[in-house]
């Protein structure tokens, strides 16, 4: 899982961190976590492995992060400068917004009629499946090491052979009265 | 100069559609050539992974599109490999919707009862059983006692799955890893093929062009089977006839190519689109009161908690299945899986101010995913959605290396539309939070507008020239010898899930298919068995054919 110090990140990787956080936070890496907000008691889609995920070319669009990035903090600038909010001091813009802020500003970008809404939703979206298919790993693999959106949400391990079986299904006897016009078929009349 | 290749019979899609005119052209005696867009895919692929590149983003298409987005399948066996096998007919009272044209938008020749014999012929090759509620998961399990719990009926589904086979992985939208699930790789297809047809696969048709004999010309590009973005090569092949079934998001858009050459296309071609009128809502449960409230238990421990064990849907209620009430009212609610990712990026966390469908809300309506409760509804639509201009090539400008692409449709759900989700979400609610059972909150349509896994009627049969694009034996009007016969050709929604109807469409549209290839000097028969040579669901469909081709 990515935990490397993000002090050590560049300015795209600690400005995608932070838009990935805002979709689906986490807790602090380590006490100068600056691109995660902390708003979580346990890992979020950046330890989930949103920045590999977003750097898969397969995804389309690894090659558009540094404009997306670019573009992000370009607007952080803007909403931090509408609201007279403290300069960013050393920070990508989107890094140095409150976590509310960040969470103000995606909102606005993902909203039916804004003009890149399009581009937004398709980062946040992939932010999202970072943790919640670790679609950049082998889903037994990544069970296996203890993915930490799989596991959170209790994704079942499979089977040795890398497949899933559930030998109980079913609560086994009837729950419910049948449509009376249920025709032989089974279907509705 | 280098010689077109020749067939009889040019098929495109290899889904409903596609297999089930294949099958019995082949068998009737034609030279059938079918071109499928996606790859092959045996069962030995089917991986339950994740992972871009596995067989779960090789299988499918997801297609985003301005105020509607369209799931869909792609591969050999087109929709069967990805559907849930859930295949009731269609109720009595669809046949004879209105819509938004005003009057009767089936073809005068087409009701339950005319279109049964058709359904059983389907349910004979397919294996469609009835289940029971020994079959049906714990999801199913529960939405039924719910629904009873608050006076409803609830029904499990007709289904083509093998229950001694199924593991109840869920996996079966990836395709089914052991042979349970009845798709068209394991009954039409393998048929066709045996008589002769030949199915290539990664050859997606872009347009169409008219020969001086009166055939057609079918255009192709041949593409990459890692990076569907990729052409590697195109080709073309002249045909006496062309079955269209690429599927409601795509069909329409390779006429509309075609339409420089072919000439004007009818009105209704890539008009009327229906999402089937679908909507989703995501529940989740209490577990303490599923055991207390509906006395439901897995064991000591667990309640419920197992949203991930099942079969798709196993369960629906039909109660608003009422032919007295209004058009736009009536609807179905049914019990669903979708994996994560298309199954829980749109859902919202139920009670937290919008949007939440990300968030910290939603980080922790996801930590109790096990307890989740999907329930879909089927409903009634407008039949809304219009395609733009068509892309460069295929029906979508690809984003990702596979899934993921941008398309023409637009879709503005009118009031009428609205209404049925606005009822539907509402009465969910009331199933599900009586008793404090659950909580629930309806997918945004704010992302990608709209989601349907059912996409219908956008180059629809008819009676009617200015709102059909299709005459009722499927042929396109004005264009004699080209047939269209997936699920763009259904004219509106059918509140239910549609595979069994345009199967059953696909299948009664045969007949008139071998007419047109006779007319045109093929040595055509029709009269094949079902394709294991079982004869049961033949008997009645030969008598409403007449036998008029053999």
């Amino acid at each position: 899982m990515p935990t490397g110090a993000p002090d050590e990140g560049s300015t795209e990787t600690r400005t995608l961190e932070a838009f990935a956080d805002t979709v689906l936070p986490g807790a602090k890496r380590a006490p100068d976590d600056t691109s995660v907000a902390g708003r979580s008691h346990d890992a979020g889609a950046v330890e989930a492995g949103a920045l590999e995920l977003l750097r898969t070319p397969a995804t389309g669009l690894t090659s558009g992060l540094p404009e997306f990035a670019a573009l992000l903090n370009e607007h952080a600038a803007g909403y931090a400068a509408g609201r007279g909010l403290p300069a960013a001091d050393g920070e990508p813009p989107f890094v140095a917004l409150a976590f509310e802020d960040r969470t103000a500003l995606l909102r606005n970008l993902t909203s039916p009629g804004h003009p890149e809404k399009e581009f937004w939703v398709m980062l946040a979206l992939f932010c999202n499946m970072a943790y919640d298919s670790a679609a950049h790993i082998s889903t037994p693999e990544a069970i296996a090491a203890g993915h930490p959106g799989l596991r959170a949400m209790g994704f079942a391990a499979p089977d040795a052979d890398g497949l899933l079986r559930f030998k109980e299904y079913s609560y086994g006897r009837p729950l419910a009265r049948l449509h009376p016009d249920t025709t032989p078929s089974g279907s509705p009349a | 100069m280098t010689t077109t290749e020749k067939t009889d019979v040019l098929i495109i899609g290899s889904g409903f559609g596609g297999a089930i005119t294949a099958y019995h052209l082949a068998a009737g005696g034609a030279r059938v050539t079918v071109l499928e867009r996606g790859p092959w895919l045996e069962s030995r692929d089917f991986e339950h992974d994740f992972l871009l590149g596995s067989s779960y983003t090789r299988a499918f298409d997801f297609t985003v599109g301005d105020g509607m987005s369209v799931l869909g399948g792609n591969c050999v066996g087109g929709g069967s490999m990805v559907y849930f096998a859930a295949l009731p007919r269609a109720p009595r009272f669809v046949f004879e919707r209105q819509g938004s044209i005003g009057r009767r938008m089936w073809p005068s020749s087409i009701s339950r009862d005319s279109l049964d014999p058709w359904y059983d012929r389907v349910a004979e090759a397919m294996g469609v059983r009835t289940q029971d509620w020994s079959d049906v998961s714990y999801a199913g399990g529960l939405w039924g006692a719910a629904c009873d719990h608050s006076g409803r009926t609830a029904n499990p589904v007709p289904v083509a799955i093998d229950k001694d086979a199924c593991v109840n992985c869920n996996w079966m939208m990836a395709g089914c890893r052991f042979d349970a699930k009845k798709s068209l790789v394991f009954n039409y297809l393998p048929a066709a093929t045996a008589h002769g047809a030949t199915i290539r696969p990664l050859h997606e048709v872009q347009r169409l062009e008219r020969l001086d004999d009166g055939g057609y010309r079918v255009h192709y590009n041949v593409v990459d089977g890692e990076d569907y973005r990729i052409t590697d090569g195109s080709g073309a092949i002249d045909a006496k006839i062309v079955v269209l079934a690429a599927g409601a998001g795509a069909t329409p858009v390779i006429l509309k190519r075609s339409e420089a050459d072919l000439g004007a296309m009818p009105h209704a071609v890539g008009r009327y689109f229906s999402g089937n009128g679908e909507r989703l809502n995501t529940a989740v449960v209490n577990e303490d009161r599923v055991r207390d409230v509906l006395g439901l238990a897995r064991d000591d421990e667990r309640a419920y908690e197992a949203f991930q064990i099942g079969k798709g849907p196993c369960v629906a209620n039909w109660d608003r299945l009422d032919p007295s009430l209004p058009e736009y009212s009536r609807y179905s609610l049914e019990q669903l899986y979708f994996p994560p990712a298309l199954g829980t990026i749109l859902a919202q966390a139920p009670g937290a101010p919008t949007p939440s469908w990300f968030g910290s809300d939603k980080k922790e309506m996801l930590r109790r995913w096990k307890s989740w409760l999907i329930v879909f509804t089927m409903s009634e639509d407008d039949n809304e959605g219009v395609f733009g201009p068509p892309p460069p090539t295929g029906n979508a400008v690809r984003l990702s290396q596979q899934m993921l692409g941008r398309g023409p449709l637009s879709y503005r759900p009118t009031a009428n539309t609205q209404h049925g989700w606005s009822s539907a979400d509402a009465e969910v609610k009331e199933i599900l939070e009586k008793d404090g059972i659950a909580e629930v909150a309806p997918w945004t349509n704010d992302l990608v507008g709209a989601y349907t896994v059912h996409p219908l009627a956008s180059c629809r049969i008819g009676d009617d020239p200015h709102t059909s694009a299709l005459d009722d034996r499927h042929e396109l009007r004005g264009h004699p010898g080209i047939f269209v016969t997936d699920g763009s050709s259904v004219p509106g929604a059918l509140t239910v899930n549609p595979a069994m109807t345009i199967a059953a469409l696909a299948e009664r549209s045969v007949p008139g298919i071998v007419e047109a290839a006779r007319a045109r000097g093929l040595d055509v028969t029709y009269g094949a068995p079902a394709p294991d040579g079982a004869t049961s669901g033949s008997g009645s469909v030969l008598t409403t054919a007449g036998r008029r081709s053999s």
